[in-house]
């Protein structure tokens, strides 16, 4: 895992004393309100509904143990007890006093961490896949590649202040599980004939208010050529993309309104001029990187002891048919952690459980722990042989949900419990499909299927990818939650389509179950996934079983 | 009266007309009503197309680039631009840049900041200066990565 470096210690450090220091100009005056918001954003500090709220960055998701334990003692110190991990593989601390806050960055410097460029106009922190080094199906680990593009992204004079904010997404797998498509630039490493790595690159991808899947603007870009072409799409957005209007700001809509085609020309020529002058990445640097990413030493030692304990105990094999995941190493598996206990908040985890989760990955899990996208936890490599010593870990802390991509398992924005720009609540509907479902017991049965619940139309909760997608607005001051069906986050990208009117916070609950009973009984057997079954038989039927009466009064 | 920020210090404008300096818009210099062996300052607009606008700036004296306010970051591009095709003049930011974004300023390439006496005296020169880069200690992480020779 990569660890800091003297320059990236004393890069951070100056940071957070420069943080500081605009604190204390703002407090004398220096400062006004307008100029030191842009300052305090780039430093992870957002004005929520309640109180301030501090977004930390976990770069690409991965975190070590000494790490977590540092976030659950800040989650202490200066906030409630707990934390909410993101959608975008942050955490954030919802409670932090403003005067507090400098102590909070020194102390996320102490292990390594920060909350560089979590928010404001610039490019934000990089995301990757979650399994990435562990997973079975990888042509090669992006993390290395996310690093180089944080460390470039960093303060970049030139791109901090762009018309909108950017965020990058990078997978190494065939199988995207980083949503590369709903980026402003996604990134998917391949091989091209000569087997020469590189990467595909996306563009204009996003979700938001104007949902798009983004365009393939080059097939194979060469390893080398990477930051030079990036620098190309961010010169191009920065000159060229909309400022008159902030709903309209996003490099998705420049690619709309310019045409993917011409806008690709247009990266392709200042590309041309950029690669002549923009000589690197530095080679020992890259090679410095890399090798921290070296896999750890695996213990390839199998025992039959673990086959015995799943044929024993049903709630261990129902867990590790969930929540684990094959793993490159056959001796290993990768173990995702829940944080959607029935009835919870999802994303949620209390400092307890943080240190939980560290000890479990300094003792089973080489030391390694991945925030994912969906909100959850992952121990990446954990040997089978340990899977059922973590499993009773897990339980004992409340941490043993086995629902990993099942109908409970659901990625909710904080909505109006927390959100300043919420029009409805998130995490309460999140929680009652949750419960609905938990007594129905027909979790299981139901199979993979992934509901995502946004508060307001900035998306935060992805909804236009989830299966079934949940939008909450306020129609005239009752909140109103549309339904999105068949939409689809990985390599298959697709926005989900509106079903219909919406329905009141009354009424969405049995919507949902409706309209997965109507999948039960529509589906040709239970190896078709709600979404093969969207695919098949399109938005019909679902209609019919989402809204009957209007289905009846036209049958009369 | 303005301020220009240069070097991390306050001086006064030795680029105005009291020094027998003039500046003219950019679509003055492409009407062709003054020339670039004139004694000017060209005013580009932020949203000049650089890869057009070298080859009529190439020569001047002196561009002067706007920020109409401090969050839009198109003059910084602007800026870097002008430098990658050959600009040697000298580059100027005007309108609202804060003593926060110098740094990012010289980084792109601009010599100096135009800021207004009201800016001056909120945000004094000590302001300004610590944001001058001091030698290899304050690298930034872009020129690590920059291929070492």
């Amino acid at each position: 895992m990569y660890s800091y470096n003297e320059f990236d210690e004393s890069y951070v450090r100056g940071r957070v004393a420069q943080f500081r220091e605009q604190v204390s100009r703002r407090i004398d005056g220096s400062l006004t309100e307008d100029e030191f918001k842009p300052l305090r954003l780039m430093n992870g500090l957002y004005l929520q509904l309640h109180a301030y709220m501090l977004r930390v960055a976990v770069p690409y998701g991965t975190l070590n143990s000494i790490q977590m334990r540092q976030l659950a003692t800040i989650a202490e110190r200066w906030d409630k007890g707990y934390g909410h991990f993101t959608t975008r593989q942050n955490i954030q601390f919802n409670w932090p006093r403003l005067r507090d806050v400098p102590d909070m960055l020194d102390a996320l410097a102490d292990v390594g961490m920060h909350a560089i460029q979590t928010s404001g106009n610039c490019i934000r922190n990089v995301t990757a896949d979650h399994f990435a080094g562990a997973a079975a199906d990888e042509i090669e680990d992006p993390r290395p590649t996310a690093e180089l593009l944080r460390q470039w992204s960093t303060d970049h004079p030139e791109f901090t202040y762009l018309p909108r904010k950017f965020k990058i997404a990078i997978t190494g797998s065939p199988n995207d599980r980083a949503v590369t498509k709903a980026h402003d630039i996604g990134l998917r490493m391949v091989r091209n004939e000569a087997g020469e790595p590189g990467y595909e690159v996306i563009v204009g991808g996003g979700l938001g208010r104007t949902p798009m899947v983004g365009h393939v603007v080059r097939d194979f870009l060469p390893k080398a050529d990477l930051l030079p072409y990036l620098e190309a799409v961010l010169s191009v957005y920065n000159l060229s993309g909309r400022r008159d209007n902030k709903y309209k700001a996003r490099i998705k809509i420049l690619v709309h309104e310019t045409g993917a085609e011409k806008l690709k020309a247009q990266i392709e020529t200042a590309f041309e001029t950029i690669r002549s002058e923009l000589t690197g990445p530095d080679a020992e640097l890259v090679a410095a990187i890399e090798a921290a990413f070296a896999p750890p030493d695996f213990d390839n030692t199998r025992s039959v002891a673990f086959e015995e304990a799943v044929a024993a105990d049903p709630l261990l094999r129902s867990f590790v048919e969930t929540n684990v995941a094959e793993h490159k190493n056959p001796a290993y598996g990768i173990v995702t952690v829940s944080l959607k206990p029935v009835g919870g908040t999802p994303g949620d985890a209390s400092a307890e459980q943080m240190r939980v989760l560290a000890d479990l990955a300094e003792r089973y899990g080489h030391d390694e722990l991945r925030v994912s996208h969906e909100q959850n936890i992952i121990l990446p490599h954990v040997r089978r042989a340990d899977i059922a010593a973590v499993h009773a870990e897990l339980k004992k802390a409340g941490l043993a949900t086995a629902n990993i991509g099942l109908i409970s398992d659901i990625i909710a924005c904080p909505g109006m419990d927390y959100c300043a720009l919420a029009t409805a609540r998130s995490i309460p509907i999140a929680q009652e499909i949750a419960q609905r479902f938990d007594e129905l017991k027909l979790e299981h049965e139901v199979g993979p299927l992934k509901i995502k619940i946004s508060g307001c139309i900035n998306a935060c909760g992805h909804h236009h990818v989830g299966h079934i997608g949940i939008l909450g607005l306020d129609r005239a001051g009752v909140e109103n939650y549309q339904i999105t069906l068949g939409g689809d986050g990985t390599e298959t990208a697709t926005i989900g389509e509106r079903a219909g009117p919406g329905f009141s916070a009354d009424e969405i609950v049995p919507a949902v179950e409706r309209l997965v009973m109507a999948y039960l009984n529509l589906r040709e057997g239970s190896d078709e996934t709600f979404l093969q079954a969207y695919r098949r038989l399109g938005l019909s039927p679902f209609r019919e079983a989402l809204y009957p009466q209007e289905m009846q009064s036209h049958a009369a | 009266m303005t301020t220009i920020v240069r070097d991390g210090a306050f001086h006064g404008d030795d680029l105005s007309e009291e020094h027998g300096f003039r500046w003219v818009e950019f679509e003055s210099l492409l009407a062709g009503d003054v020339t670039v062996d004139d004694e000017i300052g060209v005013r580009l607009p932020n949203s000049a197309d650089p890869s057009v606008a070298i080859d009529h700036v190439l020569g001047v004296d002196a561009v002067s680039i706007p920020f109409p306010s401090f969050a839009d970051g198109r003059g910084f591009g602007l800026a870097r631009w002008l430098r990658r095709l050959g600009y040697e003049g000298r580059l100027r930011a005007t309108g609202h840049l804060i003593a926060d974004q110098y740094a990012f300023a010289l980084r792109c390439g601009f010599d100096e900041v135009e800021i207004s006496d009201d800016l001056a005296a909120r945000q004094d020169e000590s302001q300004w200066k610590v944001q001058v880069p001091r030698g290899a200690g304050q690298q930034s992480y872009q020129d690590r990565l920059r291929k070492s020779a």
